[in-house]
This record gives structure tokens, sequence and C-alpha cells, in this order.
């Protein structure tokens, strides 16, 4: 077995070894645990780098594919593979939950339990991007989700609970829909000579943008059965009433992993599953995906500028962003029936993958800023903030740095996939194009002034004054590594660019195809 | 009541084309004069051979009836002392599951399998693969059983032999049930399983709830019996005979589209139809299934945990083996099956909402629990309203699927269930209660035992990696294709859904308690030994092996074939159904 194949099984399950080593050891040696679950997540981001230099950029087809025989007779397959769209979530997942492993120093309750199901987590997390057959990527998604519920239930906030539960059955909820809508495409796909019934994505894929997979009857079922599942995950508005609460009760490195990449995989559900098996329903969609992600980034930029709870108002700014990603993914109505116009689909697909990625380091960071104030004064009321620019300088800078970043200004992370998505948007409906920009008019004015009402003014308004102490060495490295990623990706996009266009490509040229035959 | 006159004329069917009934008919199974004499004289020299090879596949279940008079032997004789009633019942059934496995084994992957020549003691028992397949799942999960009671120090020395005698004659009962081809066979194995059963869930003689918990299992098994034996003498009374694949026979020609058209046929068909439904109460009674599930919550509330867990495993999985062969022997053809399979999907689905609603008011453990089983048995029954649709539909393979997806639920059910059933007895012997409140805070004493409560648990949801998904996956999938033949089957498919998202909150009430409460200050302390957490987490981890890893495909494999062969052993009946005529 070459490295190739045995790379993709050994990033994925690296965090569950730790995990198993994790458990053999006492629980009184909480630094042994600490360093050993950092190093587990630091190997883990470094395998995740180990894949790049095997890539071939020029080809857009899944690559370090794995093929393993699980439930042969009903043709479920241990299923691995990469390609421009899932590598550059990949390695965001592993980056972020390194960064976030080292602001879990902050937790100190049960603290052995907390470092397995965050690598548990991990793990999950991993396989959804890689897994490339359904039935695979269904076990991976639901994985995350008991970690995910102890993390926010155990180490979370007061109303800990309420939050936990909620995520836990919303989540549940959408993918039982998925569920339904896996059944549906398992039972209508056929291959071979012998129509088998397959749960392979790229088979089904390609079968739905060959000779067509699910008819006019059922497609459009299986397609929002899915994009409700993956709209809950993402979330769009209506359905984002739990991601406040959980990011508000969670713990800040869980905040961290939940902004900056459980939301992801909404958006790459959709872009791996929801469309390239239903493209003449997401064609005929495209109208209410468009209006879904305008309302999302309106609403959520409404919403946070109305809180007062830090942690809310990034919680809420999340939700307005992630707008821009079903926005770009949903202009697929710009695309005429003789095939013009798929350019700037492609432009908004990019954009949404861009932002996507970009919104995964500036909210991590952004709620990493959260929790370090938090940290010292307990109370994250914005009004009763203050003065932080003339106690704590450096904090100040790298802060406004990173909320910067995810206001979108031009040269940080956040600029470059609202743009593209615009003016994708632009082409394909202009008022809603219109109504989209004026949510970054909106972000900068709740953002500008949550830094006046934190940063600045003569003097803190709250209490515990006396711990506002300058960031620790620890706090500094996550802080500046997290704003220096998002320079990096807001001066040279084109480094995640190049990987994810040729993919993307095949992705709108396939079902491109498919639009222009219509149902 | 008209015997089948051996094996070699029961295996042989009588000719399709007469009808003339009911006193012709029974003539037809012997008709002419040299197939009788035939008949006869291949019976008589055939017999020592015949005898002696039923014997053999039978004799599994001799060894636990050997255990068992070995037990009350020891107890007349005083051996008990020496000799505790637990090694002799653990020995037994050892022995008993070697014979078991070494047969599979030693016959390979077809010999023990096929239908042919499955039948024995001239029909009244069918040793199949599905007989095959319940004799070691029960086999399996009465060593476990054993060990559990054991660890968990109930029953006492004293009182040993007599509960070791009561659970191995229960589990030859729940063996026969699964190998019963005979009415009245039918009617003794359902017998012989729960009248132990009675005395087994009473059999904390001190305590109050458990004598009130027996004494309503006995009225209403009392009354199931009553139902069913009523309906078994219909069938038979209107048959003639009281052997599952001759009365299968008779009912298909009476189907049939040549004696549709006589009043003589319909009103017949009217009683039998009856007949049947009134076994299916007794069966559903087995299965605790609404409404007929009065008796589940009191009943496990007052029996033992140990006791409790027996039932909800053993018992089910024989009714459903039971179930399986009678509804798809005698109602799986013809215009009877799509109603039949409406009527036991409808069946289902009030089962498992009614278990998930009520399961949410408990704050007893055990009698949450007991909702929770009375809904698996909800979900497990949409897979054999699946398989009518399916063999109404003609279509074989698909209801082969549903019959798979029911064996491997079991398969993991068994794991699941009753592992949450040891940790609460575990937890019974350290903090003296089953109540959700009492548990707070374990999550910091015993974490190892609660983690492995929560897998169960979790499983029982049925939440990916844990093998409760796969196996509801496994029982839903075939229920969704079928639903292409019939729009009820996806109306199941939704129910189930959402039952499993409701059913997530009362399961998470336990983990929460454990996990996110504190424990309270003057709380006992519980101390669970090495021995405890090594029996728990052998339960636990099949359940992750069945969630994860390739073993998944080996035993639905298994439980394909079996389910195969439960099919087409009867694919005489199969082409019988009207529109093949």
């Amino acid at each position: 077995m070459d490295y190739q194949t045995l790379l993709p099984s050994l990033i994925i399950f690296a965090p569950t070894l730790g995990a198993i080593a994790l458990v053999l050891m006492p629980k009184d040696n909480e630094d042994s645990l600490r360093y050993t679950a950092l190093a587990v997540t630091a190997v883990t981001f470094l395998l995740t780098i180990a894949l790049l230099p095997g890539y071939d950029i020029s080809n857009a087809n899944m690559q370090y594919v794995v093929k393993a025989d699980w439930i042969p007779n009903w043709n479920i397959y241990y299923q691995l593979g990469l390609d421009g769209i899932s590598l550059p979530l990949v390695i965001l997942t592993s980056f972020i939950s390194l960064w976030a492993m080292v602001a879990s120093w902050s937790i100190t309750k049960q603290i052995k339990g907390y470092l397995i199901l965050f690598l548990l987590l991990e793990t999950g997390m991993l396989g959804v991007f890689m897994a490339t057959d359904f039935f695979l990527f269904y076990v991976f998604w639901e994985v995350m989700l008991l970690p995910m519920y102890f993390l926010i239930g155990i180490w979370g906030g007061p109303r800990k609970e309420y939050a936990a539960i909620k995520f836990f059955l919303f989540t549940l909820f959408g993918s039982v829909l998925m569920l339904v809508a896996l059944l549906m495409i398992y039972f209508s796909s056929s291959y071979g000579a012998d129509g088998e019934h397959i749960f392979d994505l790229v088979l089904l894929a390609d079968a739905a943008q060959g000779n067509g997979l699910l008819g006019p009857d059922l497609q459009p079922w299986a397609f929002w059965l899915l994009f409700i599942g993956f709209a809950i995950k993402i979330p769009s508005v209506p359905l984002h009433t739990w991601l406040p609460d959980a990011h508000v009760e969670a713990p800040t490195p869980i905040s961290m992993i939940l902004a900056g990449v459980l939301l992801k995989m909404g958006g790459y559900g959709i872009l791996r599953i929801a469309f390239p098996l239903c493209p003449e329903a997401v064609y005929s969609g495209s109208i209410v995906l468009v209006a879904i992600g305008v309302i999302s980034i309106i609403y959520g930029a409404f919403a946070a500028m109305a809180q007062t709870d830090f942690k809310r108002l990034v919680a809420y700014s999340s939700v307005s962003h992630m707008g821009y990603v079903v926005l770009g993914i949903g202009v697929v109505g710009v695309v005429s029936v003789d095939g013009t116009g798929s350019d700037y689909w492609q432009m908004g697909i990019n954009g949404a993958m861009f932002q996507m990625l970009g919104h995964g380091v500036s909210s991590a960071g952004m709620f990493f800023m959260v929790g370090v104030v938090y940290d010292r004064v307990h109370h994250r009321n914005i009004n009763e903030f203050g003065g932080l620019a003339g106690k704590m300088p450096l904090y100040t800078g790298l802060a406004a740095g990173i909320f910067f970043a995810g206001l979108g200004l031009p040269g940080l992370c956040g600029f470059i996939g609202e743009v593209f998505v615009v003016l994708s948007a632009w082409q394909f409906n202009k008022a809603l194009a219109i109504i989209a920009a004026s949510g970054v008019i909106l972000t900068a004015g709740y953002i500008l002034w949550t830094l006046q009402r934190v940063f600045l003014g003569a003097e803190y308004k709250g209490p515990h004054e006396e711990a506002l102490i300058p960031m620790l060495g620890r706090e500094k490295i996550v802080a500046s590594v997290l704003l220096v990623f998002a320079i990096i990706l807001g001066v040279f996009p084109n480094l995640v660019f190049q990987y994810m266009v040729p993919s993307i490509e095949k992705l709108t040229d396939g079902m491109a195809g498919r639009i222009a035959g219509g149902f | 009541m008209a015997w089948p006159a051996g094996s070699p004329a029961a295996s042989d069917p009588p000719d399709k084309t007469q009808l003339d009934f009911p006193t012709a008919r029974i003539t037809s199974l012997h008709t002419t004069e040299t197939m009788q004499l035939a008949t006869i004289n291949d019976l008589i020299s055939s017999l020592p051979a015949q005898v002696g090879k039923d014997v053999m596949a039978f004799l599994p279940e001799l060894v636990l009836c050997g255990t068992v008079v070995a037990l009350l032997l020891g107890r007349l004789l005083g051996l008990d002392r020496k000799m505790p009633g637990h090694w002799i019942a653990m020995a037994g059934t050892l022995i008993a599951f070697g014979i078991a496995f070494g047969v599979v084994y030693a016959s390979g992957s077809d010999a023990y399998l096929t239908g042919q020549n499955a039948q024995i003691f001239s029909g009244l028992l069918v040793n199949d693969g599905l007989t095959v397949f319940f004799r070691l799942f029960l086999l399996v999960f009465l060593v476990l059983v054993i060990a559990l009671t054991v660890l968990s120090g109930i029953p006492d020395n004293e009182d040993g032999p007599d509960f070791y005698t009561l659970l191995v004659g229960a589990t030859i009962g729940m063996m026969l049930m699964a190998s019963a081809n005979h009415l009245l066979m039918l009617f003794m194995a359902v017998e012989m399983a729960s009248v132990p059963s009675y005395v087994m869930v009473g059999f904390l003689k001190g305590k109050r709830v458990s004598s009130e918990a027996a004494l309503k299992y006995v009225v209403y098994g009392a009354g199931a019996a009553g139902v069913m034996l009523y309906g078994t003498s219909l069938v038979a009374g209107m048959l003639g005979t009281a052997d599952i694949n001759l009365i299968a026979d008779q009912l298909g020609k009476l189907l049939s589209p040549e004696a549709a058209g006589t009043q003589m046929a319909s009103a017949e068909v009217r009683t039998i139809v009856l007949g049947v439904m009134m076994i299916l109460v007794g069966l559903a009674f087995k299965l605790s299934l609404v409404p007929f599930h009065f008796w589940c919550p009191d009943a496990f509330e007052g029996a033992p945990a140990e006791v409790a867990g027996f039932l909800s495993v053993a018992s089910k999985g024989a009714a459903f083996a039971l179930l399986i062969r009678v509804v798809h022997q005698l109602t799986g053809f013809g215009e009877l099956a799509v109603p039949m399979a409406i009527g036991l999907g409808t069946i289902a689905v009030v089962s498992s909402t009614f278990g998930n609603l009520a399961a949410y008011f408990q704050t007893n453990v055990k009698r949450m629990l007991a909702y929770s089983t009375i809904a698996h048995a909800g979900y497990m029954l949409t897979g054999v309203a699946a398989m009518l649709v399916a063999l109404a539909n003609d279509r074989p393979a698909l209801a082969a699927d549903c019959i798979e997806g029911v064996l491997f639920y079991l398969a993991v059910y068994l794991f699941m269930n009753f592992g949450a059933f040891t940790i609460v007895a575990l937890i019974r012997n350290q903090i003296y209660s089953e109540q959700i409140a009492d548990y707070r805070g374990l999550g910091r004493q015993c974490p190892w035992l609660c983690v492995m409560m929560a897998i169960c648990l979790f499983s029982l949801v049925g939440l990916p990696p844990l093998g409760g998904f796969v196996a509801k996956f496994f029982v839903l999938a075939p229920v969704w294709e079928a639903a292409s033949l019939h729009w009820s089957m996806g109306a199941l498919v939704g129910f189930a859904l959402l039952n499993t998202v409701f059913s997530l909150f009362y399961y998470l009430r336990i983990p929460v308690a454990m996990f996110i409460h504190e424990r309270p200050e003057n709380a006992r302390v519980a101390r669970i030994e090495t021995t405890e957490r090594a029996f728990a987490l052998l339960l636990t981890v099949p359940i992750l092996l069945l969630g994860m890893s390739p073993l998944i495909g080996k035993l639905s494999e298994a439980a394909e074939r079996v389910a195969r062969d439960t099919i087409s052993a009867t694919d005489t009946i199969i082409d019988k159904t009207p529109h093949k005529d």
C-alpha cells in the first residue's frame, strides 16, 4: 500500500488514534494530556499539508482515491477521495482544529473527556470532507453530532443543556431528511449490467449528469430534502435559530470549530451531493436559493446589529456571511438554456468557496477574540466594554484586523468571496444583487459600531476591570496566526483558487449539459 | 384434526386442481392407492433413520432439556450446595451452543440453510435457516444472561436452581417458537416460553411490585393465549390440518382465481382469516405491540433488570421468528397480503409512536426502557409489513431483504437493549435505585459504565456510527423500496424516521443526568468492579463493530442467506399467487 492510498485514511483516523491514546492515559496529569492532544492535531495538520505535493492541480477529478469493501452486499464502500472542492476544506479543518486546540488551554474542567471528544469531532469533520460514498458521508456527518452535543452540553455556559439539545435536534432532523433523500437516490440508481443500486457519489453524479438519475417527480423532492438538511447546517434563515444559542453557550474553542468548520459542511454538502445529483431541480429552484441567500445576508446583519451580547453578535454575523455562500452557489439560474452564462455561475461558486474559507479563518478568529476578553472579565455585554484599546493595545490591534477581515475589507480574506458572489448575482438578478451588496454596508455598520463600543471610548465600564491583563503568549500566537492567514488569503487568493477552479469548472460544465436538456 | 402422514407425504404437495372441499381434500393427501402404499412403506422403512436425523437436528434443544433435568435432580439430591445452579446452566448452554454452532460450521454455507428436507418430527418442527439463526441467537443470549446473573447476584444461591430451571425452560420454549411448523407446536411453544416468564417476573418474592407485575403478566398472558388457541382451532377446524405448510397450500387454492367466485370459498376464507388474526393477537402480546402492550411496562418495572433484559430480547426475537413464519406462510399471497400489510403497518406506527411518547414521561429507567422496547417492536414490524407487500407483488428478493433487515436488527438489538439492562442492573447493585434522577453525576464516578450506557442508548436512537443505525437502515431501506409498490410503505418510513427524532428526547435524559448534572452531595457512591466493566464492554463492543467494521457485511450476508432461504423454501406458495396462475 503506497502513501497515496494510505494518507487519506491516516488523516481521518489520526485524531481517533490520538483519542484512544488519551483514553489509556491517566487523567491526573493534565499537561501531558493537553500536549498529547495538541501533538495529534499538529500531526493531523501536517498530514493534510502533505496532501499538497501529490495533488495534481490541473486534474479536476477525484485524487487520492481509496475504495475498500465495507458492506459489499449493499454496495457500500469505504471510499475516499479529494478534489479541488474538498481539499481546501480538509486543510481548513485541520488548521482550525489545531488552533482551537491551542485555545483549549482555557478549559479546566474534566479535561480528559474534553480532549477525547474534541479529537473524535475532528475525525468526523475530516471524514465528511473526504468521503465519496454517500452512506459513508452520512455516517461521518452524524459522527460529529454526539461529540459536539457533549462538548456544548458539558463545557458550555449557563443555558448549555437547552443550546445542546437544540443543536442536536435541528441537526438530527436535517439528517433524517437527508436519509430519505439518500434512500430515494439509492433506489433510483442503476449501475452496471445488473442495474445495481449504488452509493458512489462520483458514479451517481455521472449518472445524474448523463442519462439522468431521478425523474421529474422525485428529483425536486430529493433536492429540497437534501437542501433543508444542509441549510440547517449552514445555517440559512429560517433554519438558523440553533446557531446563536449554540455559539453563545459553547466554550470558545468549540465556537471556533463550529463557525470555522461545521458551518462549511452545509455548503460543501450542497456542492458535493445536492447539486451534482439533482441538476434539473437545482436549475428550477435557483431563484429560491438566491432569495434564501439574500434574506440570510440581510436578516443576519440586522440581527447582529441588534445584539448586545458580543458572542451572539458574532454568531449572527456568521448567518449573514454564510448567506453569501448560498447566494453564490445558487445563481445557477444565470445559465441560459443554450449554455451561455455558465462563467458567471462558476464565478459565483468560486466566490462561495472562497467565502467559506475566508469566513472559516475570520469567524474562528472573531470567536477567539471574544473568548480572550470573556476569559478575563466573564461577561460579554458590549455596552459594558469600552476603552480596551488603552488597556490591551496588542489585543485591540489584532482584533481590529480580524474583525476587518470579517467585514470584507479589500486586502483581507472576506473581500474576494463577497465581491465574486455579488458580481455573479448581478448577472442573474440585479435587484437581489443590490440588496446583497447593501448587506456589505450593514456589515461594515455593525462591525465598526462594535469596535467603537468595545475598544474605543474613554474608559472600561464593566466589572472586573483589574482582570484586563495583556494577552498571554498562547493567545498572541493564535490571534496572529489567524490574522496572518486572513491577510495571505486576501492578498494571494490564487493560492486556493488554483486548486478549486478546475473541479468547479467540471461541476458546472457537467451540470450545464443537463440543465440545457431540461427534464 | 388430521395429522400429516409423515414427512414424505407432507413434502409432497397435493394436486393443484383438486379443490373439492373439505373432506375430499384430506384424502387428497393420501390419494391414490399406490401412493398411499408407497407412503406407508417408505414411512416404515425410513422411520429409524428419519427419527435419528430428527433427533440430531434437535440435539441443542435436547441438551437444554437435559440441563433442566440436571438442575432439578441437583436440587432433589442436595447437590446444589456443592455445584451452584449457574455452573450447570452455563455448562449445558455452552454444550448446546457448541453443537448448534458446530453443525453450522461443519456443514458449510449451503447444507444447513436450504429449505430441502428441513421438516423434522413429521413436519411438527422445521429446521431451516431461520431456525438455526434464532437457535444461535437465543443460545448466545442465554450465555450472556447467565453470566450477568452470576455477576449481579440475582438469584442468590438458594434460589439459583429454580431460577435457572425457569430460564433454560423458557429458552427451550423460545427455540421451539422459532422452529414451530404446526399450529399445535406454535401454541405449545408460546406457552412454554410464557409460563416460566411469568414466574421469573415475580421472582423477587419479597417485593410487592414484583408480585403485582407477575399477576398482571399472567392475566394478560392467559387472555392472549386463550384468543390464540381459539384462533388455531378455527384455522385447523376449517382446513382439517394444523400443519402450517399444508394450511398455506390450502389457502393458496382457496384464494386462487378459480375458487374466488364460489360463496363457499369466501365464507371459509373469512373465518380462516379471523383465526389467523387471533393467532397474531397472541404473537402481538409476546411482542408487546400496541394495543397488547399493557403488561410490558408493569412487568419490566417489577421484574429484576436481568429478567426484563432477558424478556425484552429473547421473547421478542422468538416471537419475530414465529411472526415471520406465520405471516409469510398464512397471509403472504393473494388478496390477503396487502390488507394484512397495511394492518401490521398501522400497528407498527402506533406502537412506535405510542412507545416513544409514553417513554418520555417515565422516571424509572426500566419502565422507560420497557416503552422503548414497544417502540422498537414497531420499527421491526415495518419490515414484516413490507415483506407482505413485496410478496403480494411477486418480488421475493425484496421480501428477503425485508426479513434480512429484521434479522440484522434483532442481532444488534440483542446487544444494545441487553447492554442497557445490564448496566441498569450493575448500577442498581451500587446505588439501590433505578430512578433516572438518581443517576445524576454518575459519569464522574464510573465513567466507563456511563459511556457504555450512552453507547447503548444512542444506538437505540439509531445514530451512526453505532449498530442501531445500520440496523435501522437495513430495516427501513427495503420498506422504502416497497413504497414503489404501495404508498403506505413510504408513510411507514416517514413515521419511523420521525419517531427516531422523538426518541432522542427521552433516551438523552439518561446521558444528560449522568454527564451534565452534578452528583448530589449525599448520594451513594458507585464502585464498579473490573469484571463488571469487562462484561459491559463485551456487550458494547459488538454495537461498535456492527456499526463500523466489515462485520456488518458478514452479518448482513448471513442474514440475507437465511432470509432468501426462508422466502424460497416456499417458492410453491409464491407461485400460487393468483396473478401468476
